[in-house]
Parts: C-alpha cells; sequence; structure tokens
C-alpha cells in the first residue's frame, strides 16, 4: 500500500484514496468526438512515469494530479486541483 | 524412530494425535512432541498418499501437515513443526482414507503413473465424459485438509503502527541490530515467528553466554522497542510498508481475550531483514520417506527440544555445517554411521572430523529403504562404488538458501552466489537491507541427482519429482514460469521453500545454462498461509458492507415489513398485512395507489443543492437536458451522460431560488454521481462560480401518489398544494416542509421532503390523513410494479449503462445547445446506426412474462433482445412488460418469444410502446 503525500493533509496511507483516471484521459467538455474518444480509450498507458487523478476520499476528499511510476509506485510530485489551484 | 527418545520427566502437557493421548513438554512444538512419542508417520502426501514424516524444524516444512483444533476452531495443513504445544490440542493427520497407516489412496500405487506432470492439463483436453470419471477419483485421493464448516468463533483484530527501523527475525543478527537502532534513539520494532528469541542460537554452540538473548531483549525493550514474538512478517509492500501476522494464540487453541490472531500494517522508516537461511534437502530415490530429515532440523530437535529423532545416523552433505549436526548427535549418544561427504576433497572442518567420524568423500546418497514409520538403510554411491548402510535416520544437507522472499515483495534483485550455490539480496528500490546468515549464505557444493528420477521429490508437498522436472522439459517447456504451472512445482502451501533451487538447478542442466540464467519465478505474498479470518478482520457478517439505515427506520419497522437492499440502504419492499404474501402485499398497495392513495419513503434518493451565480451553467454540464430556462418554483426530469456518450443515471431538477437548484437521481448511483458532480465541478471547470453540496442524508423524503393525493396533502397543509412538476413551502405537522410536485408511479404525485431528524411527526400525520381515505403504506415491491406500467426506466434496469438517450427514447429532451458532458461521446455514428436496442414494452400473449428471459424470433433461435422488468397491469392483472428489443421502436405489433430456458419457460409476447398507463399524462393534470 503506498503512502501519498496529500497537500492538504500530508503523507497518508493509499487505503484512503480512491484513483480515479489518468490525466490524459480528461474530456473537456468542448472536445471534439474524435479528440474525446481517443482520450477515453486509446491512451498511452506508459510503463513508466504517468500523470493519474487521485482523490482524498476519505479524507479531505480533495482531487489531486499525481505523477507516479506504474512500476516502482514511485511518487515523483502531487499537485493540488480544484479551484484552491487556480492561479 | 524407535521409541520415546528422552526420559519422559517434565512432559505434563496434554494432546492427542489421531485421537490417541500423549503427553509433551512445555516449549514443544507439536513435531518435537510427535518424534519425543516416536511418531514418525505423520502424514500422507498430496498426490500419491506417500508416507510423509517431519523433515524441518521451521515454517518450510512440506510433510508434516495436520490439521490442529476441532469445530470452526480447526485450521487445516498447519505445520507440525510450527505450532507449540498446550494443553488439550487436538491434531488429525490429513489425506487418509480410511486410516494413516493404512490409507486405500497408497495401495493404488498406480497413482504415480495416472498423475505425472500437466495431468489436469492434459486431462481437461480429453474428452470431456473422461473427465467426469477422473473427477471422482482426483477428488476422493488429492488433496490436503479440510475446511473447516462451522463458523470460526474467534476474532481477528487489526492495528495500524509506525517505526523507524523494523527488524525482521530474533536470531543474532537481528537481535544486534534491533540493539543498535534502539541505543541511536530509533523507534524499533522486532518481529520472530519462533516463540522464543535467538534463531540458531537455539540449535546451535555458541560462546555468547547463556543470558545474551534475554539481555539483548531487555536492552530492546528499556528503549522503548517493541518486540513481537509468534510474529511472521508476511508481506512487504509499497513504501515500506509490511504486513505482520501475529498468532496471540496457537493454532486451534481457545484465545483467553477471545481474540486469536493480529494483522499489523506496519509503516517502516527502514526495514532490516535477518531472516536466516533453509536449508535444502537432497534429491536421490525415496527421499521422502519418514526419517529423512534436514541436517539443521535433527539439531534442533537434539539441542533445543531434547529429542534424538535417531540412534543409527548417515549424514549426507555439500557443505560443512552438517558436521556440527554429526557432534551433535553423536554428544547425544547416537551412532554416526556414516558421513558422505559430496566433495571431493576433504575440507578443514571435514579433515579435523575425520579421527571422530567415517568420513567418505565423493559420497552421495542414492536411495531411502524403509518401512512406513522409519528409515531401514540408506544406499549411497562412495567413489563410483555402490554402498549400503543399516540407519534409522538420515541427516541432510544440500546447501542454504536465504530467505530473500521480503526484498524480492519489495522490488529487489537478487545476485547468485557460485560459493554457496544460493541467490541473495542486491539491490532493492525500497528502503531495505538484508543482514546475516541471508546475507552471507554458507558455501555449499552444486549437486546433481543420484538414484532413480520417479521417486526423488523435488517438492514434497505437490509431489513433484525430477522425473516430472524432466518430462516437463521433454514436452517442451522451457521458462521457470510454465515449469512451476505445469508441474505444480512451488505451487503449494509452502510456496516452494525447500524446492525451488533444486528444480532450478535440474532445469538449468536440461538448458545448459547456469543457475541464474534459467531465471526466477516471482517472490508473492504472504510469505507463510494466512488465515482468511485475519484478512476480514471485522468485517464480516453484518460488518462486511455497511448498511445505512433511513430516517424514518423506526416507523417502518413498527409495522414489520419485508426489507430489501437498496445501494447501501435498506429499504421496505412491501407492508404486508394479516400474514399476506410479498406478492400479495405488493399487489394491495399498487392497487391502493391506483384507485385511492399511498405513500412511501423516497428518502434515500440522491439530493444535490446547487447555488451560485453559475449554477444553471453547471447544472446544464451535469444534465443532458435544458435547466437555463426553468423557472422559479418549476421542475423538470432530467438525465445525465457519462463522457461516452451513454446514459448512467436520471432524476429532477428543480429551481428553488434564482441560483438555487435542488437536483435528485437514483438511490443506487448516489455514490457515483457525488463523484461525477465532483469531478466537473474541481477538475473540468474549477473556475465556476458555484457550490455543489451533496444533501442526500439531510432530507426525509415521502411520496404521497394516487387520486386523492391532493385531496389529503391539501388537508395537512391547509392550502393548496403545488402543481405538478411545480413546487412550494409548507409546514406539515409543524415541521416546515418543501413540497415537490412529481410522480413516478403515473399518479397524480408528491414528494415533501423535511429534514432527516424532524421526519417522525410528518410520517405520522400521512399516515392519519392516508388512513382516513382508504390509503396505505407502500414499499418497492409496488412502486416496481406501478412505474412498470406507467413505462418510466430505472437505474441498473433498464438504464444499464449500454444505451444511448435515443435508445431510450429520451433523444427529443436533449438540450441542443449542447456544452453537457458526454456531447462529443453521444456524436459518434455507430450510436445512431440501425441494430441497436431500444426500449419497448411487452403485452403477454400467454401467462407472465418470466424477467430476464430473452426475445427471440422462434423458441430457441433469432436472440432479438431480452426482458428488463416484468409485471402486471396494476388492476386487471394482464402480465406486462418493457424490454430492450433490436430495432425496437419500429417492431410495435410484433410477435416474439419471451425465452428462459433456464426455467422452461417459454411465453409469446406482442411488441407495444412502453406506457401502458395514462400515456398522455392526464392524471397529472388537476
Ligand atoms: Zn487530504
Amino acid at each position: 500500500m503506498m503512502l501519498i503525500p496529500c497537500p492538504h493533509c500530508g503523507p497518508r496511507a493509499q487505503a484512503e484514496f480512491v484513483y480515479e483516471r489518468t490525466l490524459d484521459s480528461v474530456v473537456a467538455l468542448d472536445a471534439g468526438a474524435d479528440d474525446a474518444m481517443n482520450s477515453l480509450f486509446t491512451r498511452t498507458n506508459p510503463r513508466g512515469v504517468d500523470e493519474e487523478l487521485w482523490r482524498h476520499t476519505y479524507g479531505c476528499r480533495a482531487w489531486m494530479a499525481v505523477r507516479r511510476h506504474r512500476v516502482t509506485h514511485e511518487i515523483e510530485s502531487v499537485q493540488p486541483v480544484g479551484p484552491e489551484a487556480l492561479p | 524412530m524407535t521409541g520415546p527418545s528422552r526420559s519422559p520427566d517434565g512432559a505434563t502437557i496434554n494432546f492427542t494425535f489421531d485421537g490417541r493421548p500423549l503427553k509433551a513438554r512445555a516449549g514443544d512444538t507439536l513435531a518435537a512432541a510427535l518424534l519425543a512419542n516416536g511418531i514418525g508417520l505423520v502424514g500422507r502426501s498430496f498426490k500419491y498418499h506417500r508416507p510423509r514424516g517431519i523433515m524441518t524444524a521451521g515454517i518450510e516444512e512440506p510433510n508434516a501437515l495436520v490439521t490442529v483444533g476441532e469445530g470452526g476452531r480447526a485450521e487445516p495443513n498447519t505445520r507440525a513443526t510450527d505450532v507449540f504445544v498446550y494443553e488439550g490440542l487436538v491434531a488429525r493427520s490429513q489425506n487418509r482414507w480410511p486410516s494413516l497407516s493404512f490409507d486405500l489412496g497408497a495401495v493404488f500405487g498406480l497413482f504415480s503413473k495416472a498423475l505425472p506432470a500437466g495431468f489436469y492439463y492434459k486431462t481437461f483436453f480429453g474428452p470431456a465424459k473422461l473427465w467426469l470419471v477422473y473427477e471422482w477419483f482426483i477428488r476422493r485421493a488429492a488433496g490436503l485438509g479440510n475446511a473447516p464448516q462451522e463458523a470460526d468463533p474467534d476474532r481477528y483484530s487489526q492495528r495500524a503502527a509506525f517505526c523507524d527501523v523494523l527488524v525482521v527475525g530474533g536470531g543474532p543478527a537481528g537481535l544486534q541490530a534491533a540493539v543498535d537502532a534502539a541505543d541511536a534513539g530509533k523507534r524499533v520494532i522486532l518481529v520472530e515467528q519462533d516463540a522464543e528469541l535467538g534463531g540458531s542460537l537455539l540449535r546451535d554452540p555458541h560462546d555468547l553466554g547463556p543470558d545474551w538473548t534475554s539481555t539483548m531483549a531487555a536492552r530492546i525493550r528499556d528503549a522503548g522497542g517493541t518486540i513481537l514474538m509468534r510474529t511472521t512478517a508476511s508481506g512487504y509492500w509499497e513504501h515500506d510498508l509490511v504486513t505482520l501476522v501475529q498468532r496471540i494464540t496457537e493454532p486451534g487453541q481457545v484465545p483467553t481475550d477471545g481474540t486469536a490472531q493480529r494483522l499489523w500494517h506496519v509503516r517502516a522508516g527502514k526495514v532490516i531483514l535477518a531472516t536466516g537461511c533453509i536449508e535444502r534437502p537432497i534429491a536421490f530415490a525415496h527421499n521422502d520417506r519418514p526419517g529423512v530429515m534436514l541436517s539443521q532440523a535433527v539439531r534442533t530437535y537434539v539441542r533445543r527440544f531434547g529429542v534424538l529423532p535417531g540412534k543409527r545416523v548417515v549424514i549426507a552433505t555439500n557443505n560443512d555445517d552438517a558436521y556440527l549436526t554429526a557432534q551433535t548427535l553423536s554428544d547425544a549418544g547416537a551412532e554416526v554411521v556414516a558421513i558422505l561427504d559430496a566433495r571431493s576433497a576433504l575440507s578443514a572442518t571435514a579433515s579435523e572430523a575425520q579421527g571422530r567420524f567415517t568420513v567418505h568423500t565423493n559420497a552421495v546418497p542414492k536411495a531411502a529403504t524403509g518401512g512406513m514409520h522409519q528409515l531401514k538403510s540408506v544406499k549411497a554411491t562412495v567413489s563410483a562404488q555402490d554402498v549400503s548402510y543399516d540407519a534409522d535416520l538420515l541427516a541432510v544437507s544440500g546447501g542454504f538458501t536465504p530467505v530473500t522472499h521480503l526484498h524480492m515483495q519489495a522490488g529487489g534483485t537478487l545476485d547468485f552466489s557460485d560459493e554457496a550455490q544460493a541467490f541473495v539480496a542486491a539491490e532493492c528500490r525500497q528502503n531495505v537491507e538484508t543482514i546475516g546468515s541471508a546475507a552471507n549464505p554458507p558455501a555449499a557444493l552444486p549437486l546433481a541427482l543420484h538414484g532413480d528420477p520417479k521417486t526423488s521429490f523435488v517438492d514434497f508437498q505437490n509431489d513433484v519429482s525430477i522425473a516430472d522436472i524432466d518430462l516437463a522439459w521433454a514436452e517442451g517447456y522451457r521458462s521457470v514460469e510454465h515449469l512451476k504451472r505445469y508441474t505444480t512445482l512451488g505451487m503449494a502451501t509452502d510456496q516452494g521453500k525447500t524446492s525451488n533451487m533444486a528444480a532450478l538447478a535440474r532445469l538449468a542442466e536440461r538448458q545448459h545454462a547456469s543457475i541464474p540464467d534459467a531465471g526466477l519465478t516471482t517472490f508473492r505474498p504472504p510469505y507463510t498461509p494466512v488465515t482468511m479470518g485475519l484478512l476480514a478482520g471485522r468485517n464480516h457478517r453484518d460488518a462486511g458492507a455497511h448498511v445505512r439505515r433511513l430516517a424514518l427506520w423506526n416507523q417502518h419497522q413498527a409495522a414489520k415489513p419485508i426489507w430489501q437492499p437498496a445501494g447501501y440502504w435498506m429499504r421496505p419492499r412491501a407492508f404486508p398485512r394479516n400474514g399476506e404474501d410479498l406478492a400479495t402485499s405488493a399487489r394491495r398497495e399498487a392497487q391502493t395507489v391506483r384507485s385511492a392513495v399511498g405513500m412511501t419513503d423516497v428518502s434515500s434518493l440522491a439530493k444535490f443543492e446547487v447555488s451560485g451565480p453559475d449554477a444553471a451553467k453547471f447544472l446544464e454540464m451535469i444534465c443532458a437536458t435544458s435547466v437555463a430556462k426553468l423557472a422559479i418554483g418549476r421542475g423538470r426530469y432530467t438525465f445525465m451522460l457519462r463522457e461516452d456518450g451513454l446514459v448512467f443515471d436520471d432524476g429532477t431538477v428543480w429551481r428553488l431560488d434564482e441560483n438555487r437548484y435542488l437536483l435528485t437521481s437514483s438511490t443506487g448511483g448516489a455514490d457515483r454521481m457525488a463523484t461525477h458532480i465532483s469531478y466537473v465541478r474541481q477538475v473540468l471547470h474549477p473556475e465556476l462560480r458555484v457550490s455543489a453540496v451533496n444533501v442526500q442524508e439531510h432530507y426525509a423524503g415521502i411520496a404521497v401518489a394516487g387520486p386523492l393525493a391532493k385531496a389529503a396533502l391539501s388537508a395537512m397543509i391547509g392550502t393548496e398544494p403545488p402543481r405538478h412538476m411545480s413546487l412550494a413551502s409548507a409546514t406539515l405537522a409543524g415541521v416546515p416542509v418543501l413540497l415537490l410536485g412529481a410522480s413516478y408511479s403515473g399518479e397524480r404525485a408528491f414528494e415533501i421532503y423535511v429534514e432527516a431528524t424532524h421526519g417522525a411527526p410528518v410520517w405520522a400525520a400521512c399516515e392519519t390523513a392516508l388512513a382516513e381515505r382508504g390509503g396505505c403504506t407502500y414499499g418497492l415491491e409496488a412502486m416496481e410494479i406501478l412505474r412498470i406500467e406507467k413505462g418510466h426506466v430505472v437505474v441498473s434496469g433498464e438504464v444499464d449503462g449500454r444505451l444511448s438517450p435515443h435508445d431510450l427514447g429520451l433523444a427529443g429532451m436533449l438540450n441542443k445547445a449542447g456544452g453537457y458532458v458526454g456531447e462529443a461521446g453521444l456524436s459518434r455514428p455507430a450510436l445512431a446506426a440501425p441494430g441497436r436496442l431500444q426500449l419497448v414494452g411487452l403485452e403477454s400473449l400467454g401467462g407472465p412474462i418470466p424477467e430476464g428471459s430473452m426475445l427471440t424470433l422462434e423458441k430457441g433461435v433469432g436472440a432479438q433482445g431480452h426482458v428488463t422488468a416484468a409485471a402486471y397491469r396494476v388492476m386487471s392483472g394482464d402480465p406486462i412488460a418493457l424490454a430492450l428489443l433490436t430495432d425496437g421502436r419500429s417492431r410495435t405489433g410484433e410477435e416474439l418469444i419471451a425465452s428462459s430456458p433456464t426455467r422452461n419457460q417459454y411465453v409469446r409476447v406482442r411488441v407495444t410502446a412502453p406506457h401502458f398507463y395514462d400515456p398522455a399524462g392526464e392524471r397529472y393534470r388537476d
């Protein structure tokens, strides 16, 4: 079980989080049909670092973008997502 | 092993083995106690029912598996070497019939021919009829212990812990490392799977003094460290999380405080593995017989437990360590008949021993012979000459395999040590270090096979011999991963702890490759078997899934309803009166709604309050229907799409105020909808000025439906209730309520929302008002019949995640301005192509329509779709159904067969529109 550094709560056990999806599978509301389907169904799935959306569902409930190595589970960085993270 | 080898003094603990009362000393393992009682035959092997005894003195034991304990507390496949005796212990041998000594499975000596490597695969490819014959035979013959039938009466707890240094293994290296860390001010946890600290010190002579172990333990505890005994580090997970299995009681023992075991999740700053080595057996004919034992195990039984497992002993080795066993046996009064050393030249240790023992170089065992309970002789090859020895014990040492399981689970790599002929821990991406003999195993020579491959066992627990490995090779299995699965090598409960290296050596020999090039299989948790109850912990029985109780649960319970799970909720399914069954009660309830008035609890519907200047804009992203033009005080049916354009939920949206809306959706999809709303808010459009709050449990909801609903509600609130799809605030039973003019049943109906804690008086007032008008409460079953007749879809029924709005007949409601989630996905041409399932109604031309049945053109041919929900017309009882039918909307009037072959039901049906009741919605009008 991984240890994920929540930007709001600090390092917490993976059991408190829910993996939601990869960042490249986020479909903008104004995306064209082809782009949307590519994002949903033909993603890269790298054997290495990927950017993922996680949610601290059993904690602060915030969303976050996690850069994680999919083989070693090394977490390179975690960025907050949402209104508070806007510039 | 001809009888008790130690004096019975001090044997005060009573236990039984296969019903035989026996005595043991405190501190004995079951294996030690059995040996002390002269018991050599402990179990029967998995496939061939060969007699098996005790081979090891540790958790790696492949042979001596027994069932310990009784009733729901019985634990099958317990290693006799890994259970410490306690008063009243009950142990039974396994896989024997009718008895351990006389076993019919073994009488069929044909087993070894009938069950070769890959047997299961070959059989599955054979004629199916043959499998039916084999199956009875295999289920009867092959196997280990039986799972208990009764529920486990014990508790299992779970605990989380944190430390700077976790030390695995309480031998000399582990104790020293733990003391060093504790002295340096670190928080230390030391775990030891044995009941005693000391590791090799319990077995081998040493000069650390008698109190060294206890002194070290005290230093750890005094510095605030924790020592967990009978605790196995069973899994190494990401980011230095280690799971520990702590036995609070022994297998089968009654726990003093109810808790049998505890599962620890330990997040460690650093993990030190002082896990030692496992001694390897040697391959020769009948090397699985009772009386063939690992050399260090012999030492353990003599020095730690005071049990002499044999009186005339042959020792076979490829290393120096076994010479210590010779000395130990000799000191204890046994006769060491010969030491067979596989090495060609005498080592310093061997030369030194030559004066006291008969030592042969170039000497290897070839076969063991003996009876069921004990060994008779050892045949060997000594410098190419055949020799035979009379012996009752053969102590073998084929070298030492470091315990690298946790290192490998942590993502480590291994180096091959030519000197030790073993893999040792190398790099690891996690913060883990291996020390002690696990890092520096003793030197040993490579060993080849001498003897008949058919009875030279490698994996004792799964009965895999050298011949099986050769057969797999001959049949083309080259990779170690294939070899493992084809032969089942290393797949038993011991996970090949004693067998993997020997098998790998044989495979490498076949490949003409070095052992490291032959490859390794994956090390997976758990290190030793873990009982299921421990993993479940408290999450069993009612705690397996959380039950959410409705705010009005007490009110319902007083009426003794039939309950039904709906999502995480328990909801009333029907409110039977006077001994009615479910169907009768539901029909009465539904007819009351059609003819008078009914009330039901709708509290569990998903509810979201959406507010802010961008509330309408936000709702038009979530909902696929238009929201912006909704007037204040009005509501509308809506549905939601996934990004791929398919419908995933539906509900209603209500405008409470200028910038304030209430959105409802299905009970079962409530959590999914909450996540979806949060996703759109937080990830897709964080810049919106909107707040979306989940108010599902803030309100209790009561639906009042029927031709008399309006009159009943008017009487309760003293004013005119809202029109259909309008809302109003009111006071009911002195409580402020929100009234929605909404209908699911097809009748004029209202949803009354009240703060959950104030639901009781409102429910009571409704019950009284309805009773005066011949009304009643109704449950989910009546609601289902009513909505089917009305043609309303339900999430998880018709809305099954595969249908577009067009398929469901909802395309006309789509927001033409677009901008909603799923718009792009919906534009895929395939969603508009012919041949898709569409929602239709069915009328029966025969009896009741079987729910879930296929729709076919003729009996048994031409599948066209399926029935999603079946019911009957509420008043007349004529069977009807909703169904998904290929191109269904253009097939009205067509006749099909609703086919359920498993129930042998075939009913002729006619396709209709999916509205059987008031299709124009005239009953909603006031
Ligand atoms: Zn958090």
